[in-house]
């Protein structure tokens, strides 16, 4: 399926590649794509380990009673399962495939700063073993990934688990600054010529205003953070109302950098979504200002939300509404987006491929997942549901139902430029049934579990008729979505060993990564086409039909 | 287009922004709620720092100095006036060490108090910015020094000028809110 590449190379594997060769070439690396591939690759180590985490707790949650494991361990595992998914695995994920591709589609020669690349790859990779090398030093955290004080105070928690966690957290976070900082210079200064802001692809806007949110939002984490280690390591008394200090301050903190934080960890998908769909469409995306205009809505509402996290801790009235507002206007430029990619679609000539079935699925997920969150910002319907399993089906389809479908529609669609080798369709749509029955299986009866009054973090629960039903219906679909993972897993061992040559452009697409070969040479490109319009290598081979903006 | 050593070093300061804000805003949190304020006042010594900030404050004038030095090509003088920074920076730490062991002595420590306790760890951060700082300055200034003609380049003078300038306006924040809102 490759076309008019200049010279082609015999090169169609990575294992091809001799400068990747050998453990050192990629240990010493400072290549974008080589750092961009361990990013990845982590996540996805990570990625099964919170994956066997959750299904471990679905084993002790499928019948009233259980005894599968002690509520000491329980709460470890809810707590490491939050953690990993949410900073070992969803944002190296996101920074691997953005400091991948990023470069590549704005034609670039490699990040603007690539030591700074490494560093940031490798702050995380160390990051990332500390707070596991916690369960060897006596036990691993437990008191949920955000850690209310005081329950982490020393007086509460005097196990070391909880400052292996801020410690790590704190690495991540420092390693997260800089990539989120990389980004922003690259994209601003690394464009090649021809191609203005206005050009770039949507990936890059979403991953461009996401890094502003990487680099406003992990701060306020960071000093919370500094300031939990100080009261653990220094008895200082910021959290503990034993000494005076607030409770309340942690809360205000950690959402100040946890609700940007969920935006962080939706954006680059929603990037994702955007280069996906146009391409399977066969269209131009729908609306493309008023999909980069409503990033920038969403970053600066994402900052002004974070009390309705707070909703249950007896807040004063304005505040309540202020939030609740505020809560509710941002899905508008969310629900924007879902329109966009609708439109997009629509009267287009769709090719269902397996990246494609994500995209579809990610729409329909994620608009549950948009929808129930709009039900949390009225207040009553909040008090009602906070802390039950409502919470819980809400975050997974808001970021597995969301962001890891995009992702996988993502992987599918970008699998054979960084491998040379093309996922099989067969499996990838066994894969994508599998995880759209298992996780929809899993999640969606927790809305009712949570109506029903199960509370979320609960090591067990009482024999009572709509309970025992539906968690044990979850856990067993939680079976099917774990096996889909394996199947996923094979899908990539299989093709990259012998999946067909993918070719320069395997999908006819037209950003400017696609121009060059599969996998890209170190240097990516040996020429960039000047970009002329939204889609710079759809211009350059079909001169007649140019884009103009 | 702005150089993109300096822009990184603009987003890394903008980073840094929401870390000290947040730590200024817990003192200010503290202190609005409880009796900080009075601890304050009755606990630090504001002639004494005031007169050490000075120092700080001056150090960015001298830095100004040996950036416009470097850029007209005045080689001793972009030497003379990175010395007076490094021993201006010197000499606000050193200050920040003497109020340190006053207080410590008086028994008001990171775990006293909550006065002891914001107040340790957000001047204690922005000492720590300080050390960093005049570790890059010393480095430019042994660059400027050595014998074989070599010079700081320009980028890195101003990306490092721009941190010290930060640095240093932090501490004016820190100063009005922590030294002197106490005594009003």
């Amino acid at each position: 399926m490759s076309e008019e590449s200049p010279a082609q190379r015999p090169i169609s594997s990575l294992a091809d590649m001799k400068e990747y060769r050998g453990i050192f070439s990629w240990i010493a690396s400072v290549d974008h794509k080589q750092i961009g591939i361990m990013y990845i690759v982590s996540a996805f180590v990570f990625f099964i380990v919170g994956v066997g985490l959750a299904i471990a707790m679905r084993i002790q949650l499928m019948e009233p009673h259980a005894h599968f494991m002690s509520p000491e361990t329980y709460n470890q595992l809810f707590t490491m399962h939050g953690t990993t998914m949410v900073f070992l695995m969803a944002m190296p994920l996101l920074f691997g495939v953005s400091v991948y591709f990023v470069p590549l589609m704005i034609g670039a020669r490699d990040m603007a700063f690539p030591r700074l690349n490494a560093l940031g790859f490798w702050l995380y990779f160390f990051g990332a073993l500390m707070i596991y090398f916690s369960f060897m030093a006596g036990g691993a955290p437990n008191a949920g990934w955000f850690s209310y004080a005081p329950l982490t105070e020393k007086a509460y928690s005097s196990h070391p688990g909880l400052d292996y966690w801020a410690l790590s957290l704190l690495v991540m976070g420092a390693g997260s600054v800089a990539t989120g900082i990389n980004l922003i210079v690259t994209v601003l200064t690394m464009r090649t010529s021809g191609m203005t802001l206005t050009r770039a692809p949507l990936f890059v806007w979403m991953t461009f205003f996401n890094s502003f949110l990487v680099i406003l939002a992990l701060p306020a984490l960071n000093a919370a953070l500094v300031m939990i280690l100080a009261d653990r390591q220094l008895n200082a008394h910021f959290f503990s109302p034993a000494h005076g200090g607030s409770a309340l301050l942690w809360q205000n903190y950690f959402w100040l950098f946890g609700h940007p934080e969920v935006y962080i960890l939706i954006l680059p998908a929603f990037g994702v979504i955007s280069e996906v769909i146009p391409v399977f469409s066969r269209k131009m995306i729908y609306g493309y200002d008023f999909l980069a205009a409503s990033t920038v809505a969403i970053v600066f509402l994402s900052y002004a939300v974070w009390m309705h996290h707070m909703f249950a801790t007896g807040l004063s009235y304005l505040v309540l509404y202020v939030f609740a507002g505020s809560s509710m206007l941002i899905a508008v430029p969310t629900g924007i987006k879902i329109f966009n990619w609708i439109a997009t679609m629509w009267g287009g000539s769709i090719r269902f491929t397996t990246a494609m079935l994500f995209a579809t699925a990610f729409l329909i997920q994620f608009t549950i997942g948009g929808l129930s969150g709009v039900a949390f910002a009225a207040i009553p319907i909040d008090w009602q549901l906070t802390d039950s399993y409502f919470v819980v089906a809400h975050i997974h389809y808001v970021l597995l139902g969301g962001t890891l479908f995009a992702m996988f529609a993502g992987i599918y669609y970008w699998f054979p430029k960084v491998t040379g080798r093309l996922l099989s369709e067969k499996i990838g749509r066994l894969n994508f049934w599998l995880m759209v029955i298992g996780f929809n299986g899993t999640f969606f009866g927790m809305h009712w579990l949570g109506a029903a009054g199960m509370p979320r973090r609960a090591y067990t629960f009482l024999d009572r008729p709509p309970l025992t039903t539906l968690h044990l219906v979850s856990s067993l679909f939680s079976f099917v979505l774990a096996f889909a993972i394996l199947v996923f897993i094979w899908n990539v061992v299989r093709s990259l060993r012998n999946g067909a040559v993918a070719g320069n452009n395997p999908w006819d697409a037209w950003t400017l990564e696609w121009t060059t070969t599969s996998p890209p040479p170190v240097e990516n490109f040996e020429a960039t086409p000047p970009a002329r319009g939204w889609r710079p290598f759809w211009d350059f081979r079909k001169k007649e039909e140019t884009d103009h903006d | 287009m702005i150089e993109r050593n300096k822009l990184g070093m603009i987003l890394f300061l903008l980073s840094e922004s929401v870390f000290f804000l947040l730590l200024i805003l817990a003192y200010a949190f503290y202190h609005t709620s409880g009796e900080l304020g009075t601890k304050a006042a009755h606990a630090l010594n504001v002639i004494q720092s005031g007169i050490f900030s000075v120092a700080l404050f001056s150090s960015s004038f001298t830095l100004w100095q040996a950036d416009r030095c470097l850029k007209d090509g005045e080689r001793a003088r972009v030497r003379f006036w990175l010395a007076a920074t490094v021993g201006l920076g010197l000499i606000f730490l050193v200050g920040q060490g003497i109020e340190y062991a006053r207080l410590l002595r008086d028994q008001i420590t990171i775990s006293r108090n909550l006065f002891g306790t914001t107040f340790f760890t957000l001047t204690g951060f922005h000492g720590l910015h300080v050390a960093v700082g005049l570790a890059l300055l010393m480095i430019l200034f042994g660059l400027s020094a050595r014998k074989n003609g070599s010079e700081p380049s320009p980028v890195a003078m101003g990306s490092i000028s721009l941190y010290w300038h930060f640095v240093d306006g932090v501490w004016v924040v820190i100063f009005s809110i922590v030294y002197l809102w106490g005594f009003i």
